[in-house]
């Protein structure tokens, strides 16, 4: 194109004086330039913000601040979720439905304390034949009645009680398993991590629910799980632990490498102490909104089981399990026995996961929810 | 590395997986309360001389090392036993009820498939826009309906009041018209939630793969936007959903359990929950084998599957 | 009629903190077959800016105001399949990151051969041919057989070899490349710079070249745009540019490019950090860091004038422009700096100063 030279091949440019003038400009500028000192800290962020923007560079920016503010801002930004405070919104009334549902005493041989005496529940849901059976809705059984004359909304009311406590306990005991179980055998690596997440590997061969099923005969009998509920809370929780351990694993092997683990390290910090104060409280974010969304997924399960007539006893008032005789009702046309507890496990679920989608993008909002869901398997 | 040597090397990782999985379901009789003949004969009173043969068919009287290896060649030719229920050969029984499920099963991915990836697709492309949000509640919605609740209002609205479905299988062979009809409600009350879930992960990759350098390029070459999309993006979108098939299969699994149930469709889900309510062990004990072994092999397959789809695995 | 002409472009950002200005009224021409550099640092706008010119933004990015005229036509009235006519057959880009700007799962040729076959009526097997010319008129050995390569199969250089064959295949008028050198060792930059040189030298395209190397521009560029801001602070000639530069940043800019015969301790550099495109400076937007800066800097904002007489930008594209508020008058002390050019023969200073010792 054109036969000039490149213009370095000519001759060498130095440029003086422009670094001296801004040498006495900032000498000049002393007195102003302390003032703008936290003036140009901001100036930092904002050219790498900008840099994200424009040149698609992109800043990772840890933020290591104080627990408390990390949490303050996440808050901010969770309230500020429309679909997530519904969720939110829907859990709460649900909850307090549930446990004003009925009277909640603790009796012991002598004495029988009441903790909560209210009562919204119109009856109690076992009694059987305070109506017809299986009424239409009317205004005395709001959600009609079940086969045997049970009012099905103090049901519904009450049903919460067993969706809510097992959805939270089943998971609370998985993360109690799969959380140290996944960080040990990241933190270690070796043989420790092979055993681990082969086992781990090996649960994750059977579908959640087959394997529940399967559990439930074995636990039935055992005596201290006595009752149906404890039988379906062990059962889900042995089948949830794998995943939180597995993502947590893999959490940890990327915070492993972190310099203020290997500092720790260096400083002769026992491995307990750092998995407990340094790499679990980094790795845990993913795994609190697996572990809410997954409460959908265990109460899904858990009315599968109940619904399958397997752990809790028959007859019991949860959504679920007063499914069980949805089948031959419906075929009979008696709709309301089916659309009220099932609506309600929907509700459930779908507030359960708005509320984790939610607490997903106020906590960690460039990761994604689906990425780590896949992750766990 | 080659693929060759890939698939080798997670042949390797496999065997002690399908180990473990043969060992848990052996233990399973073992893990029930009280002697295993007991839980084998399904708890009822028998005499000493049938006690005795189980003993012996069951191989119970040998170390219990030598009983899992018994036990695992009895497996590996099929030879589960008779059901102490029912008296029917269970290999049998699983053979007859296989290929309804695998009807099932595959109608419901396929259904999954054809809504979960349109939909993800399109969901990823409008992002933000009305499109995507209808489609994000429409998929939490697939999550959170339970399926049994969905069967049975399906049952109920097109069968039972429409009348446009039988309520019970046709009298007819897998392969035919009527029983492809029948299948309908059980397909999309089976498939609904994998295909909520399909479209979730599709979406998730594919507004990461969208921001990608390459998919600018390939606009900046002057290709259709339908190509960029369908060819650039999916090709690499899909990676991520390919890497859950295995949890799909366990999820239609899961929901075959139930689903079969409500339309009693004679299927292995069905069959489990009867055995289950039957104690009918040896039953039990088979088909969680079928199925963890199927599964360990999805998994093995979805991994070789993504090495050939992405060509970086091979190194 | 210049080739490509872009006036008053206006890009915007959308982001969390607010409209980030990327672009700000810009306005430049390129002419058939010239290379013109566009130069500053990262956060300037320079990459919103020539991505603009395809339409290309990412994100949330936006073209609000201004013309970008291709043969004279408007870009942004464009329809979409006017634009695919366009994209990669008359203007085509090579981007920076040529790992990424590669599919990973499908060959170096078939992405290469795609282009081809999208925009011209070839056959697969054309289209297969054309695209192993290409490639080994970039310099890549042995093409046959690299076609059917994934790209992790090839080095950061041949990646970047590749990324500017499939930019070549249609020969397009103009070639925007945004940083094509960044991110390479140094020897490879070198081969990519003499594979650019000699395309700029030999070929009809025309090269819009982006950089924040003012080294870079030397070697391959006709002319040189300085971006600052989102808004051009100097226009010129390259070898004026780099003789007699004229704006404060650009030499700034000049004074931190390293040499290879470096005997200075510590390169300067230009002191804060690039400003806030949601809030720019008000007046000339390099006042807070200008070295020359006064009163007047903060409050009037310079335009784009001839230095020599003061007079606003004519339509000479080869006129040497500034936009600092020096060569309106507007300034009482002046600048002080020089520039000192030592030929590498004999190493005689020829000094020249910057007009406006302290008056
Ligand atoms: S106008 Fe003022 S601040 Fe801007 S470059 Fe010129 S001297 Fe510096």
């Amino acid at each position: 194109m054109s036969d000039r030279q490149p213009t370095t091949d000519r001759g060498r440019i130095r440029i003086v004086g422009f670094d001296e003038a801004t040498e006495q400009k900032r000498d000049s500028d002393a007195s102003s330039d302390a003032a703008d000192a936290d003036g140009a800290a901001a100036d930092q962020s904002i050219a790498s913000r900008a840099a994200t923007g424009i040149e698609s560079t992109t800043a990772s920016t840890s933020a290591l601040a104080q627990p408390g503010r990390r949490l303050e801002n996440a808050w901010r930004r969770f309230r500020r979720n429309r679909s997530a405070m519904a969720g939110l919104a829907v859990l709460i009334v649900m909850t307090v439905l549930a446990v004003f549902a009925r009277p909640i005493t603790v009796a012991t041989a002598e004495v029988t304390v009441t903790l909560q005496p209210f009562s919204l529940a119109p009856s109690d849901p076992a009694a059987m034949f305070v109506g017809p059976p299986n009424a239409s809705p009317s205004p005395a059984h709001p959600f009609g009645t079940d086969w045997a004359g049970r009012d099905q909304f103090s049901r519904v009311l009450v049903g919460g009680r067993y969706t809510l406590s097992i959805g939270l306990v089943a998971v609370g005991l998985a993360l109690c398993v799969g959380v140290p179980l996944g960080a040990i055998a990241g933190y270690f690596g070796g043989w420790i991590d092979e055993a681990i997440m082969r086992v781990v590997d090996v649960l994750y061969a059977f579908p959640f629910l087959v394997l529940a099923i399967a559990i439930v005969p074995i636990l039935e009998p055992v005596p201290i799980l006595g009752s149906g509920y404890w039988t379906v809370v062990v059962a889900l929780a042995v089948t949830g632990w794998v995943g939180y351990a597995r993502l947590i694993r893999g959490e940890v092997l990327s915070v492993r490498e972190r310099e203020y683990v290997t500092a720790a390290r260096a400083l002769g910090v026992p491995d307990r102490t750092i998995i407990r104060r340094h790499v679990v409280p980094n790795a845990i974010a993913p795994v609190v909104v697996q572990a809410t969304l997954n409460i959908g997924t265990v109460v899904l399960t858990a009315a599968a089981l109940g619904f399958l007539g397997l752990g809790l006893e028959p007859g019991s008032a949860e959504w679920g399990a007063m499914l069980a005789q949805g089948r031959s009702s419906l075929l009979r046309g008696d709709w309301h026995v089916t659309v009220f507890p099932g609506l309600a496990i929907f509700l459930f679920v779908l507030a359960i996961n708005l509320v984790g989608d939610g607490i997903n993008d106020a906590l960690e909002p460039n990761r994604d929810v689906d990425d780590d869901r896949r992750r766990m398997r | 590395m080659s693929l060759g040597r890939y698939v080798g090397r997670r042949l390797a990782v496999t065997v002690p997986v399908l180990f473990g999985v043969t060992a848990l379901t052996f233990s399973f009789v073992h893990l029930l309360p009280g002697d295993a003949v007991d839980a084998i004969v399904g708890f009822r009173a028998v005499s000493p001389a049938t006690e005795a043969a189980t003993r012996a068919e069951y191989h119970l009287d040998q170390p219990v090392w030598d009983q899992y290896l018994l036990w695992l060649r009895d497996a590996i030719t099929l030879e589960f036993g008779e059901s102490p229920v029912t008296g029917r050969d269970v290999s049998a029984t699983i053979g007859r009820r296989l290929p309804a499920t695998l009807a099932l099963g595959g109608a419901a991915w396929l259904l999954a498939l054809a809504i979960g990836i349109p939909a993800g697709i399109v969901a990823a492309v409008r992002a933000g826009e009305p499109a995507d949000e209808v489609g994000r509640l429409a998929a939490l919605a697939g999550i959170a309906t339970p399926n049994f609740w969905l069967g049975l209002i399906l049952l109920f609205v097109f069968s039972v009041r429409l009348g446009w479905f039988r309520v019970l299988p046709p009298d007819a062979p897998l392969v035919s018209l009527a029983t492809a009809k029948f299948l309908v409600l059980p397909t999309i009350t089976l498939g609904t939630a994998s295909a909520a879930l399909v479209m979730r992960l599709l979406r998730s990759s594919m507004r990461r793969e969208l921001d990608a350098t390459y998919v600018t390029a390939a606009r900046a070459k002057g290709l259709p936007e339908r190509t960029v999309i369908l060819k650039h993006v999916l090709r690499n979108a899909v990676l991520p959903v390919v890497t859950v098939a295995g949890l799909q299969l366990a999820f239609l699994v899961d929901g075959a359990v139930v689903v079969e149930g409500i339309f009693s469709w004679p299927g292995m889900g069905r069959l489990l929950v009867q055995s289950v309510l039957q104690r009918d062990y040896p039953v039990i004990q088979a088909i969680v084998l079928v199925i963890g072994i199927a599964i360990v092999l999805a998994n093995l397959l979805v991994d070789i599957v993504y090495a050939i789809l992405d060509p970086r695995i091979r190194y | 009629m210049a080739l490509l002409e872009v006036e008053d472009l206006v890009v915007q950002y959308y982001t969390d903190d607010g409209v980030v200005r990327a672009v700000d009224g810009l306005s430049y021409e390129i002419r058939a077959g010239e290379t013109v550099g566009l130069v500053g640092e990262s956060g300037a706008g320079k990459s919103a800016a020539s991505r603009a010119v395809l339409r290309l933004l990412d994100g949330t990015g936006e073209i609000v105001g201004g013309e970008i005229r291709f043969r004279g036509r408007d870009i942004r009235e464009l329809s979409a399949d006017d634009l695919q006519a366009i994209r990669g057959n008359e203007i085509a880009m090579v981007f920076q990151d040529a790992g990424a700007a590669l599919n990973p799962v499908y060959t170096v040729g078939e992405q290469i051969a795609e282009t081809i076959r999208v925009h011209e009526d070839a056959s697969d097997g054309e289209a297969r041919n054309r695209t192993i010319a290409l490639l080994d008129r970039v310099g890549i050995p042995n093409p046959a057989a690299r076609y059917a390569d994934y790209p992790h199969e090839f080095s950061g250089g041949m990646q970047q070899r590749a990324v500017i064959a499939m930019a070549l295949s249609c020969d397009p008028a103009v070639l925007i490349c945004d940083e094509p050198t960044t991110g390479l060792d140094v020897t490879v930059q070198a081969g990519i710079l003499e594979l650019l040189a000699e395309l700029a030298a030999k070929s009809e395209t025309a090269i819009q070249l982006v950089t924040h190397d003012l080294g870079v521009v030397a070697e391959l560029c006709d002319r040189v745009l300085v971006q600052y801001a989102g808004e051009i602070v100097e226009r010129a000639p390259v070898d004026e540019l780099y003789y007699d530069p004229k704006h404060p940043y650009t030499v700034g800019l000049l004074a931190a490019t390293p040499r290879l015969d470096d005997d200075r301790e510590r390169l300067p550099t230009i002191p804060r950090p690039a400003p806030d495109l949601v809030d720019p400076p008000t007046g000339c937007r390099f006042h807070p860091r200008c070295p020359y800066a006064e009163d007047c800097c903060a409050s009037r904002r310079p335009s784009l004038v001839d230095p020599v007489s003061g007079r606003p930008v004519d339509g000479d594209p080869e006129t040497h422009v500034a936009a600092c508020l020096e060569y309106t008058g507007d300034l009482e002390a002046g600048l002080d700096y020089e520039v000192q050019i030592r030929d590498d023969a004999d190493s005689n200073c020829r000094e020249r100063k910057q007009q406006g010792e302290p008056r």
